[in-house]
């Protein structure tokens, strides 16, 4: 647009100037984008490098397995990393079955009428619902209605609300991709509607699939806002606890915790090697996932 | 001589008959029990979709219902528009915290959109494929990490470096807060709209060089408006992402009732009232009503962002 007012000009050749500067753009824009790209991408791995530098070194046994301590130094992350572990096992077993039916449902059965349309709205509103305000409603339910007070239960029921439209959607867009061509192959080998879904059509988007548990999985393992809501700021102060009904910190609330609410001395340290163990955990849980995926993929499409 | 042939040739009809039968009648039940599995299965997926309805509708009943009660002690124009939030003093003025709550998300939006998108361009059309391949990755995995790290990082760094830099003796506010929501929501907005821009046909680009276009005029004049339903995409989610974000928020913005009419102002917004506030309440309270109305409006906000989204991606089908 600049360039408009210069070839108005007199120039004897009028496009020798234009296509100087618009070189010039051309080089500065791209020298832009390099600086910015490169810039950030290194601005933010270096954040989660220092994270993972500052807090790895540090770690023992004795600090991934002790108990918390609330006015002395030393404590541990034993039972919250535990809980982390134990709310996001049983949320995953409610929602992974769940999400996956409503989204083979969406996918195979459902008929393109606008209630579906409706529902998948729905799905979708749901899916971008805040994360606290399902921290409110496992208030609402466990806390008010059930008097069960704060929970692991609550807090992995509504941890499993979080994550079922999730599911769903990456489910049904799975399942969505599979190409006819082997849905119909399987149909005209007289395969029934539920011998192809499931010897067929989850076997070929389970990549797909797994990806989307691994996302939702990392995202439930670092979710704290729903856990403090639901199942408190406390352990039951015992290690293998399983009960379901004792209060369940997890990693990332103790992380939380620890930096603005406690008063142990040693609270930055803990929560430096704290933040270390959760983004290691979330990386682990998208690396040992995936890899063999990726693999995977490459074997059978060579 | 005839006969024996003939009532072998009977037998074997017999037993033809009789095989066909009892095999249809195997077929049949097996026919049977398939099609009964194949109904129960319907059924129960039929159960689940319905059931992930049923939690948006019951959330969105539960929290109206207990939001609505707040109605009963505070006049609705006090609620949403009088700055004074003091429970103790049966004072609930809730326009702080939605007017930080858009304000924070405007400056989010205004760091991190720009950004992304050249962070996207950059994805999409500028490195070499080898930086490609290994890029998205990356980006993808810093889709997962925990807010409350994010938090964590934005107190212990970036709130001394404000500090510092700034020379105000407190550096949380909504700045901070911003710029950490950038740093996490940067990954959503440049993925999607990365995507968006590798959909745009290459027959576009091409016409647009056929012509002697170089390739900042290629980006900015044809890709980018190609592209615009899949960005504006993007910035809603990422703005979704900002308005319900807790945590990080809450430990760099400082948790203070009191209007954000500075960068550095330690103020509140409604998702971190919420969490501060919530445990500390009885629930049968106007103080708690009060914190449900204002996750109904946070409720309502972020469904609102989901029309939205219909109507851009029907437009960006349309044209």
């Amino acid at each position: 647009m600049s360039t408009r007012g210069k070839i108005s000009g007199n120039t004897p050749n009028p496009f020798a100037s234009r296509r100087g500067l618009n070189q010039f753009n051309n080089r500065l824009f791209t020298l832009l984008v390099w600086v910015v790209g490169i810039c950030t991408v290194l601005f933010i791995c270096g954040l989660l490098f220092l994270i993972l530098q500052k807090g790895l070194p540090k770690l023992e046994w004795s600090f991934l397995s002790g108990l918390p301590s609330e006015i002395e130094e030393g404590g541990g992350i034993g039972p919250t990393l535990f809980n982390s572990i134990y709310v996001l096992v049983i949320s995953l077993v409610i929602s992974i079955p769940l999400g996956m039916a409503a989204g083979i449902y969406l996918a195979e059965f459902a008929p393109d009428n606008k209630f579906i349309a409706f529902v998948r709205i729905c799905v979708e509103g749901l899916a971008s619902v805040p994360s606290i305000i399902f921290g409110l409603f496992g208030i609402a339910i466990f806390v008010e209605a059930f008097q069960i007070g704060l929970t692991i239960l609550g807090g992995a029921v509504s941890l499993a609300f979080l994550n079922l439209p999730v599911l769903t959607r990456v489910t049904e867009e799975a399942i969505r991709a599979v190409p006819i061509e082997m849905k119909n192959a399987s149909f005209a080998l007289g395969g029934t509607h539920l011998q192809t879904i499931l010897r067929v059509l989850i076997p070929v988007s389970l990549n797909s699939i797994i990806t989307g548990i691994c996302l939702v999985a990392g995202r439930a393992f670092g979710e704290s806002a729903v856990i403090i809501l639901t199942a408190g700021v406390t352990t039951s102060g015992e290690m293998w606890d399983f009960s379901l009904f004792s209060p369940g910190e997890t990693l990332a609330v103790h992380l939380w915790y620890v930096q603005s609410e406690a008063i142990v001395p040693d609270a930055t340290e803990i929560a430096e090697k704290a933040a270390a163990v959760l983004v290691f955990v979330v990386l682990l849980i998208n690396v040992i996932f995936r890899v063999p995926l990726w693999l995977n993929a490459r074997k059978t499409r060579v | 001589m005839l006969e024996a042939p003939s009532s072998s040739v009977i037998n074997n009809g017999v037993e033809l008959g009789s095989s066909l039968k009892s095999g249809s009648g195997k077929a049949f039940d097996r026919k049977k029990r398939l099609s009964l599995y194949n109904k129960t299965f319907k059924v129960i997926c039929i159960a689940s979709a319905v059931f992930v309805c049923l939690i948006l509708f019951t959330i969105l009943f539960f929290m109206g219902r207990t939001g609505i009660l707040t109605f009963d002690t505070v006049s609705p124009l006090t609620f949403f528009f009088s700055s004074e939030w003091a429970p103790e003093n049966d004072q609930y003025g809730a326009f702080i915290f939605i007017f930080g709550t858009f304000a924070l998300t405007f400056l989010t939006m205004l760091i991190s959109v720009p950004l992304s998108v050249i962070i996207a361009v950059f994805l999409a059309e500028i490195t070499p494929s080898w930086l490609k391949t290994m890029l998205r990755p990356v980006m993808d995995l810093l889709v997962g990490i925990p807010s409350v790290v994010y938090g964590f990082l934005g107190m212990t760094i970036l709130i001394p470096m404000l500090r510092d830099l700034t020379g105000t003796s407190m550096g949380d506010g909504l700045l901070a807060a911003a710029i950490v929501l950038t740093i996490m929501v940067l990954p959503t907005i440049s993925r999607i709209t990365d995507d968006a821009i590798v959909a745009v046909p290459k027959k576009y680009r091409d016409a647009s060089y056929a012509l002697g276009a170089t390739r900042f005029q290629t980006i900015v004049k044809v890709v980018l408006p190609a592209a615009k339903s899949g960005i504006m995409y993007a910035v809603i989610l990422g703005m979704g992402r900002a308005i319900g974000e807790t945590m990080a928020v809450v430990m760099v913005i400082g948790n203070t009732p009191q209007i954000a009419d500075e960068l550095f102002k330690p103020t509140s917004v409604l998702t971190s009232n919420i969490v501060m506030q919530i445990s500390n309440v009885p629930f049968d309270s106007s103080w708690n009503y009060a914190l449900y109305m204002m996750g109904f409006l946070l409720l309502v906000i972020s469904l609102l962002m989901i029309v939205l989204v219909r109507l851009v991606q029907r437009k960006g089908v349309k044209s």
